[in-house]
């Protein structure tokens, strides 16, 4: 028995697909939709938003101002996805490697940061990262110590939180995990009998690692770098708690725009840039794992 | 003897580099538990073990009501996501229906949708369409954080259970079927049972989404709903207290109860392959 034409059981079929598909109509789609429709609209004095259908409000973020945002977010999520990516695959490798007991728990360790609260890994690291955090600490110690053998200036705390540093710091923190497992998933797939043919005909493991592991993982490393590229580009936790004045990013001015300056058209117009942006990296990996396959 | 050709992991760059990575994802965290016994205000220094900012959270009215809330948003909204998804999974699994690839991307979009913007839309959304009156009884006034929660996490519980549908032998129902049981019986005795790991961990997937998340509640929310996240959020804004290490300790120590009873039920293996999906 295969799939059954819904006609056959209309009244299963209304049982099991009416309450999910109503919810997310009423509670997805419509909030979505609203959100899309203001994004076509215009504030006309105080709080009325009226419908203009016009792309006023889509033209405004193209303004060397926000386009600027875009380009600071765009830059801080590849840098992070460049950082997890580099990173991550020595780990992947080595859990795709490793060998029962050490497999679980090489696996257990890389998730359990994921399913740790947002808030307090940032917290965690905040206090890490301060002016008086471990690291300041480490370095300072290390610092003085060589200081009494060497001629020193005196030790300047490092500027580590509240810039741009802090939040790539920050996103590969949170991103590392999401960039580890796809890679993992596509090594653990590979094929061993090829490295060993490869090292049988003479080519070392590195030069059998970047010309038989790596092109044979790529499907993991797209997928790998979507799924830290679209969190990192839309955080807003991250750069509100660990950036600075100008660690901006598109996500803190959404908020602003529905929060205080509120111009809701406006940030709808931003919100709505940022999901065609999603829908663009989506669909550029949907083509290329199409084109790969054919 | 040689060592294998492949073994990565016994070289010794590959070990430093894991060591490494390991300290990046554990330092933050192991110093947080630690200062969370630390005697001292400030958090910078040791000055010797207390367990007194557990006792300063566990009194803390503000705190505890905010973890209340979070806990009850995240049972609630776990409860319904895992009827919605399953029901979701079931019909995606069972029918052809025209429209069906059309469903199936919707569904797919609260997982892939930023953060922000989900958030934005539900702001919009009780703000004009649907106002959420503030001075209801508890738990009904986090009636508008719960409605958000579900729909972004029972999408995952579908996700899920379709997965664990997959390996389902439909002879087995027609066997039923056979011995004259009729739908109803049929979905309860023979796929429920074939569902259950799925449903243990979507469930679980659901809870831990829900207890995480911040920037959905954070717009939701109304200023006198708070849930633990925010709370923190704010705390965290002010300063950091060793009080946020204490509340953020017995969260952790939470989660890592609930992960080990993931990897038990599903195996580290399944779960990974729940995340592969998100």
């Amino acid at each position: 028995m295969s799939e059954q034409p819904w006609s056959r059981a209309k009244g299963p079929f209304a049982v099991a697909l009416g309450p999910p598909l109503l919810w997310l109509f009423g509670f997805f789609l419509v909030p979505m939709g609203i959100v899309w429709i203001y994004s076509l609209s215009e504030t006309r004095g105080l709080t009325d938003v009226v419908f203009t259908g016009g792309f006023r409000n889509y033209l405004r973020t193209l303004d060397p101002l926000y386009l600027g945002v875009l380009w600071k977010s765009a830059w801080i999520a590849g840098a992070t996805t460049l950082a997890c990516l580099i990173a991550g695959f020595p780990v992947a490798l080595a859990i795709a490697f490793a060998k029962g007991r050490a497999k679980t728990w090489l696996l257990i360790l890389v998730m359990l940061p994921f399913w740790t609260n947002l808030l307090i890994r940032t917290y965690a690291l905040m206090a890490v990262l301060r002016t008086e955090g471990l690291v300041n600490q480490a370095v300072g110690w290390l610092w003085t110590r060589a200081a009494h053998v060497l001629p020193l200036p005196a030790f300047e705390p490092l500027p580590l939180l509240h810039n741009n540093f802090a939040v790539v710091v920050g996103l590969i923190y949170v991103e590392l995990p999401f960039m580890v497992l796809p890679l993992y998933a596509a090594l653990d797939r590979l094929d061993r009998s090829l490295l060993e043919a490869s090292m049988d005909l003479g080519a070392g493991r590195w030069r059998t690692l970047w010309e038989i592991a790596v092109p044979v993982a790529l499907p993991g490393v797209v997928s790998g770098v979507i799924i830290t590229f679209i969190p990192s580009l839309g955080s807003y936790l991250t750069p509100d708690l660990l950036g600075g004045p100008d660690s901006q990013m598109i996500a803190n001015v959404i908020e602003r725009q529905f929060k205080r300056a509120n111009d809701w058209p406006f940030g709808s117009a931003l919100s709505f840039m940022l999901m065609y942006l999603t829908f663009l990296a989506l669909a550029a990996q949907g083509l290329w794992s199409r084109r790969r396959k054919a | 003897m040689s060592r294998a050709p492949l073994d990565y992991l016994s070289r010794w760059p590959m070990r430093l580099w894991l060591a490494g990575v390991g300290l990046f994802l554990y330092l933050p965290l192991g110093a947080l538990v630690a200062f969370s016994f630390n005697d001292s205000r400030r958090n910078i220094v040791w000055r010797g073990f207390t367990l007194d900012w557990y006792g300063k959270t566990l009194s803390d009215e503000g705190l505890m009501g905010a973890f209340g809330n979070s806990l009850t948003i995240a049972a609630v909204a776990t409860a319904i996501s895992l009827v919605l998804g399953t029901l979701a999974a079931v019909a995606l699994w069972r029918f052809r229906f025209p429209g069906k690839a059309g469903l199936e991307g919707a569904l797919g979009l609260p997982i892939v949708a930023p953060e922000i913007c989900m958030g934005v839309a539900m702001l919009v959304f009780f703000a004009r369409v649907l106002p959420w009156p503030t001075e209801l009884p508890w738990p009904l006034d986090l009636g508008n954080i719960i409605i958000a929660h579900v729909s972004f996490c029972f999408p995952f519980v579908a996700v899920v259970v379709r997965a664990r549908l997959g390996t389902f032998d439909r002879a087995q129902e027609e066997a039923a079927r056979d011995l004259g049981a009729d739908d109803w019986r049929a979905f309860r005795d023979v796929l429920i049972p074939h569902m259950a790991p799925a449903l243990a961990a979507g469930a679980l997937l659901a809870f831990t989404l829900s207890l995480d998340d911040f920037v959905i509640t954070f717009f939701t929310a109304g200023p006198d709903t708070v849930t633990f996240p925010v709370k923190v959020y704010s705390m965290v804004r002010f300063s950091l207290t060793p009080e946020v290490n204490a509340a953020s300790t017995l969260l952790l120590v939470l989660t890592i109860a609930l992960t080990t009873v993931a990897v038990r039920l599903q195996g580290a293996e399944g779960t990974r392959q729940v995340m592969d999906r998100t």
